[in-house]
């Protein structure tokens, strides 16, 4: 019933504006204006609000900028990151410029030639030498930009160090598993066949290679200072494993396997002292406490941790597929993965019909 | 009356009337019509309702993103548990929001609403044809899309919801109907709509392309022609030759999920089990897909950048700045769209060469963009400018193809995508750029135009109201939402409450959410304007804004074949706004040359 009166109501709503509107329109008509003509009036209003947005929008990008970049991720924790991060700075620094010129231009004029009666207008149709400028210069900073770019793209995208570590990130909805590959830094086969309950990667356990691999779910360890060769495999549809922390990210794509590499830089420890991190992680928590407390429930206090989280729209919880990355110091990493015990370490984890399939 | 007009002054009116007379049946003249204008206000009619939808769903998961989890009430109240238990939201509708949003918004609303609207409209009109090559294949256009619309809708009346794997409709997600609930019915009804909606754009841009190579009257080469129609023919160029790609996607993808093909699937183990597929991939979907999706901005933009030529020229009284610079940029931006989609792609593991040639040819785009913003700003410099609604809308699409333009150069360098691909940064910039720039562009366009579709002008108060609010919102949600993808903030995430260390943004996202709203209240403001004036606005006088273009010397009523006598003949450019020795401040294309006068520009 409430919803059929207030269904009323907004019709009746609408046919009230339209009625105001009918008689500010005869109110003019009356007058001998009409409406639709725009006046000198309408030009000098229209022209002064386009000038003052031109300062309300400045105003606006600057305060955006104050009041949102000390939110923005920390410093890239890994080699190539900074490098990406210098190379955004220079480009943004390019674009504002742009922006700045282009938007006081654009909004200049249109506040300075607002349309009244007696201004003159110059016919002015081309000017080879203006358009010629305008070709050429962004041509220039293009190139700049192309260059830089592929630069570090190349450098980024080059083949990993033939000694890097390399771990296995195996994605499926929704959640993350990785696999080490153990002393010999080779991953076993493996086969999306073999999958079973016990053996959610389809490991084969005839491969060589695979004997002492170790399975990790939730969080993974990795030492700092050293390069990590990352292959990503998927079981059912595309993820994308993003470490925002690290500026790295690359599409696990079922029926292939894809592959990135990094050297993390910075341990979770020390960022965790990281002035900047600091900060972030003190008014993050000024905010979960405020909402615990609102909501009558204790939390603990959040630390900062690296991430690694899904970058492709993967399924109704691709919202929530995550893993914790923790960067250690060489010994502490050693020591950890001691406590790690290879995926075939117990024999009876071996199944052995997998083996006669093959 | 669908029959060639030719295009020459021999046609004379009297064989138009005779034809027309005896079919003025209601069904023909306003349902089933041929006409070309009728055509156009069915294609714009349907767009505004269609564009209005899109939005109300993007608001709502605005909503959720905004207070994560929250009992709407409104939204109960309105609809009831459709979208999830007592007015919250659930993941899965939320996703099936962010999906049939975006499939409307780039396809029925910006490309078949925007083209449907203003090359139906204007290529007739502009030209000198008394109607476009195919009244039948027009009309049969229209109805496909109708067609699709409906069917894109159809979605949330079924039990397992609509298609819900984003617009890009990536497999194997979207193959796979155990991967999630929209991938069902859902996703089957998204292709079936996709399907003929291509079909659509086929019929449609097949006809825009014989118009106006076969129709233009006499004296109307092509060198004279206004940019809009330069616009939109590359535009229809494009959708030609880009929409049967999306087609075979869309055809392998039918196979993969209805027959048990595997052009996309490899290696899949979902459900509990192995499935049989194996040696497909779904990086070529990507390949298919996006070799009609990015020429697809384009086709979304171009039209738009049309209009504006036009909107700018006319109010500012001058004529365009770089009438042949504007045209080769339209060339070059067509030709360019077609090397340029790996872009979208560079994380997909391709080769990181092949990556380098993409980055390389996009950010060649930059530059004939770089011009066209150059030249409308040159343009305005020492105009006298009216401002009219349109011309407010015109210039705010300036502003945002700079600004979102400009992030695009971040977003087309590979080594720097790899941060920020598919996350906020991306929806704020593509948003700006082609989202908000086009729909400026098509109510500039709408605001200029309606004088020609209803014959009545939209309130102006209205409108600078509607301007304003739009504009400033429209940067009040997308600014700040760069500043969420630098955060590491993914795009398509339901909520980011999971994550604890984007709890300090929750505030960005509310700020967004109330410009969104504010947005919203705007656009009924518009819709209300839109409707009212169609039957009440006040009638049109035959040329209002002193313009040179040829639609403006039809009398204003719907005349079929549009000029009751003969075709206009042209005689000059049309952007002879304001020329030097000239007694009025325009020079319509109808009116010869002076002796010793130079055409184009010249004086």
């Amino acid at each position: 019933m409430i919803q059929f009166l207030v269904y009323v109501a907004i019709i009746l709503g609408v046919l009230a504006i339209g009625y105001l509107v009918r008689v500010f329109e005869l109110a003019s008509s009356l007058k001998g204006a009409k409406p639709e003509v725009i006046t000198e009036q309408d030009n000098r209003l229209q022209g002064r609000l386009m000038l003052l947005f031109l300062f309300a929008f400045f105003a606006y990008s600057i305060w955006n900028l104050i009041e949102f970049a000390p939110r923005m991720l920390p410093v890239s924790a890994s080699e190539h990151g900074v490098e990406i991060d210098w190379l955004f700075n220079f480009n943004m620094l390019i674009i504002f410029i742009v922006f700045v010129i282009t938007h006081i231009a654009l909004f200049w004029f249109a506040y300075k030639y607002y349309g009244r009666k007696g201004i003159k207008v110059t016919y002015l149709a081309h000017d080879n030498r203006l358009e010629m400028i305008w070709t050429i210069i962004p041509a220039i900073v293009l190139a700049v930009i192309i260059i830089f770019g592929l630069r570090s793209w190349n450098k980024i995208t080059s083949d990993a160090d033939p000694n890097s570590m390399i771990v296995e990130i195996y994605a499926k909805q929704y959640d993350w598993t990785a696999r080490y590959a153990g002393a010999d830094n080779k991953l076993g086969d493996a086969n999306y066949r073999l999958i079973t309950a016990t053996n959610d990667l389809g490991m084969d356990s005839v491969s060589a290679g695979g004997k002492d691999d170790i399975v990790v779910k939730n969080e993974i360890h990795l030492p700092v200072g050293k390069e990590i060769e990352f292959k990503f495999r998927s079981r059912d549809v595309i993820h994308s494993a993003y470490f925002p922390h690290f500026r790295a990210q690359m599409n696990v794509v079922p029926g292939m396997t894809t592959m990135f590499h990094f050297t993390p830089t910075i341990t979770t420890a020390e960022m965790r002292k990281d002035p900047y991190v600091v900060e972030q992680v003190k008014e993050i928590n000024a905010i979960r406490q405020a909402k615990a407390k609102k909501e009558g429930r204790t939390e603990k206090p959040y630390e900062f941790n690296y991430i690694l989280l899904c970058n492709k729209i993967c399924g109704n919880s691709h919202y929530n597929m995550q893993m914790s990355v923790v960067i250690d110091t060489e010994a502490d990493y050693k020591k950890w993965l001691a406590t790690k015990p290879a995926f075939y370490a117990t024999p009876a984890d071996a199944p052995k019909e997998v083996a006669a399939i093959k | 009356m669908s029959e060639n007009h030719g295009h020459h002054e021999s046609h004379h009116a009297h064989d138009s009337h005779d034809e027309h007379h005896h079919q003025e049946s209601f069904v023909t003249k306003y349902i089933f019509s041929q006409d070309h204008k009728t055509i156009s206000r069915q294609f714009l009619i349907t767009a505004v309702i269609m564009a209005f939808l899109a939005m109300l769903m993007s608001f709502i998961f605005r909503l959720q993103l905004a207070w994560p989890g929250e009992k709407f009430a409104i939204i109960n109240f309105l609809l009831g548990d459709r979208m999830g238990k007592d007015g919250t939201i659930d993941p899965g509708m939320y996703m099936a929001l962010v999906t049939i949003h975006g499939t409307i918004m780039v396809f029925m609303v910006l490309t078949g609403g925007l083209s449907g609207t203003f090359s139906n409209l204007l290529i007739p009109y502009q030209i000198g044809a008394r109607d476009m090559a195919s009244g039948f294949l027009n009309m049969l256009s229209y109805w496909f899309f109708f067609l699709s619309s409906v069917l894109m809708l159809a979605g949330f009346f079924i039990e397992t919801g609509p298609a819900s794997g984003g617009w890009t409709v990536y497999p194997p997600l979207s193959a796979l109907p155990q991967a999630m609930e929209g991938s069902k019915l859902g996703m089957t009804l998204w292709l079936a709509s996709m399907s003929i909606f291509i079909v659509s754009a086929l019929l449609a841009g097949l006809n825009y392309i014989v118009t106006v190579i076969q129709l233009r009257t006499k004296g109307m080469h092509m060198t004279r022609l206004p940019l809009t129609i330069w616009a939109f023919f590359i535009t229809a160029v494009l959708g030609v030759l880009s929409f049967p790609v999306l087609f075979s996607a869309a055809l392998l993808l039918i196979f993969d999920r209805s027959f048990g093909t595997s052009f996309y699937l490899s290696d899949i183990y979902i459900g509990g089990q192995a499935l049989e597929q194996t040696g497909g991939s779904p990086i070529l979907y990507e390949h298919l897909f996006w070799f009609l999706g990015h020429p697809e901005v384009y086709i979304i933009i171009l039209p738009a950048l049309g209009l504006t030529s036009e909107i700018i020229s006319v109010n500012s009284r001058k004529p365009i700045f770089g009438y042949r610079a504007m045209v080769g940029s339209i060339l070059a931006i067509g030709f360019l769209s077609f090397i340029v989609w790996g872009h979208h792609m560079f994380m997909t593991g391709m080769n990181p060469f092949l990556g380098s040639v993409f980055v390389f040819t996009t950010l060649l785009i930059a530059i004939p963009s770089a011009v066209k913003a150059f030249n409308y700003i040159t343009t305005l410099w020492k105009g006298n400018i009216r401002y009219t609604p349109a011309m407010l809308f015109a210039i705010g699409l300036v502003s945002t193809f700079i600004s979102g333009g400009l992030t695009g150069i971040i977003l087309a360098d590979s080594a720097l995508d790899i941060n920020i691909h598919d996350t906020a940064f991306v929806t704020a910039h593509f948003h700006i750029v082609m989202g908000v720039s086009a729909i400026l562009g098509m109510c500039a366009g709408v605001y200029h135009w309606f004088p020609k579709l209803f014959l009545r002008h939209m309130n102006k108060t209205l409108g600078y109201i509607h301007f304003w609010g739009t504009f400033i919102s429209a940067y009040g949600v997308f600014f700040p939402m760069h500043f969420l993808g630098l955060a590491g903030v993914p795009r398509r995430y339901y909520s980011n409450s999971a994550f604890p260390m984007f709890d300090n943004l929750i505030d960005i996202n509310i700020f967004i959410t109330s410009f969104a709203a504010l947005a919203a209240a705007v656009q009924v403001i518009f819709l209300f304007n839109f409707f009212y004036s169609m039957f009440r606005g006040p009638k049109s006088e035959q040329n209002p804004w002193n313009s040179n273009t040829l639609e403006w010397t039809t009398p204003m009523a719907n005349t079929h074949g549009n000029w009751p006598g003969a075709l206009p003949v042209v005689h000059r450019w049309p952007y002879d706004y304001s020329k030097p020795g000239k007694e009025q401040d325009f020079v319509p294309q109808t009116v010869p040359l002076a002796e010793g006068e130079v055409d184009g520009g010249g004086h």
